[in-house]
């Protein structure tokens, strides 16, 4: 009974209200619908919370605040006091992953970030915008990045296409770690669910305990992989701002 | 062979670079764990560092992903 149905059924993206124009395609789905949710949740935590100015800062205010100094101390501690200019896209980036990913852990909700096109979007706006940067700011001398200073000169010709290579790998590699560990984590959740009702009643409590602890460590996860994103994308700024250390 | 079973079988075979990831990320913490309890008071300023590295060792691990996708569902 439980094998029809399939663990990746909750990847499948729904349009609830179809839209079709000049042969387009731009119906608002399931996936549009949560990001309009994270986006509003979002925008809730951290307007509303901070509305009425108290002295004595309340829960919410006290999570916005917490969040808030989190990633500013973040960006500082890798881009120094310059990255500072880029702390409202930075911010942007981790509470909209963070919202999209802890949304996806509700029962029957949709995951925006288990989908690679969303997050390749994410992924290339920080590997042009980051490039644009270190090319305003630097020029040509941008390039050096390519040839690490304090390097023998023989050993160039070996290291300067495997950093062209690092560096345009770069987007590959953030967008797919988040679209993978979202995956693969709601996929091995749903597989070991299905053993729950495949096993019955008296074996069934051992996966659904395991269920329970993956949960949970699909939470820390889901928060961990905001993190690693918005700190990644720290790093790829602080190359493009400090050319040549 | 049919070929699709060919092709299951080797975006299995592929996963086995995830190997590499998993012994990374486990000498990278267990390194982390030791010199935070010899010196616990320079350990929070470490943890964007290791994430950095967990983040850099697991992109090997993606790379495989990528090879057992393009298998699955591009040839």
């Amino acid at each position: 009974m439980a094998a029809q149905h399939s663990p990746m059924e909750q990847f499948e993206i729904k349009p609830i209200i179809p839209l079709h124009i000049g042969g387009l395609d731009i119906s608002f789905t399931n996936s549009a619908l949560y990001m309009v949710i994270a986006i509003a949740l979002v925008t809730y935590v951290m307007v509303y919370s901070v509305r009425g100015r108290p002295l004595i800062p309340g829960r919410l205010q006290s999570i916005a605040e917490i969040i808030y100094e989190f990633v500013g101390e973040m960006l500082e501690s890798v881009c120094g006091k310059e990255g500072r200019r880029y702390f409202p896209f930075i911010f942007t980036l981790f509470m909209f992953i963070l919202a999209c990913n802890l949304l996806g852990m509700l029962p029957y909700s949709f995951t925006v970030t288990s989908h690679i096109i969303i997050t390749v979007t994410m992924a290339l706006v920080v590997f042009v915008g980051v490039t644009a940067i270190g090319f305003a700011r630097h020029g040509v001398k941008f390039l050096s990045i390519f040839a690490p200073a304090g390097v023998p000169l023989w050993i160039m010709p070996l290291l300067v296409p495997i950093e062209i290579f690092s560096y345009f790998v770069r987007p590959v590699s953030l967008s797919l770690r988040l679209f993978a560990n979202m995956m693969a984590g709601h996929t091995m959740l749903k597989v070991i669910a299905g053993f729950v009702i495949a096993l019955g009643a008296w074996v069934g409590w051992a996966p659904l305990a395991f269920v329970v602890v993956l949960t949970g460590f699909e939470i820390v996860v889901a928060v961990l992989q905001a993190y690693i994103f918005a700190i990644l994308s720290c790093v790829y700024l602080n190359d493009a701002l400090h050319v040549g250390h | 062979m049919d070929a699709s079973v060919a092709k299951l079988i080797a975006a299995g075979i592929s996963m086995i670079g995830v190997i590499g990831a998993g012994v990374g990320i486990g000498v990278l913490f267990g390194n982390y764990v030791s010199a935070g309890i010899r010196n616990p008071a320079a350990a929070p300023k470490m943890l964007p560092t290791v994430m950095l590295g967990m983040a850099l060792s697991e992109a090997t691990a993606i790379f495989a992903l990528v090879v057992a996708l393009m298998l699955l569902f591009v040839f």
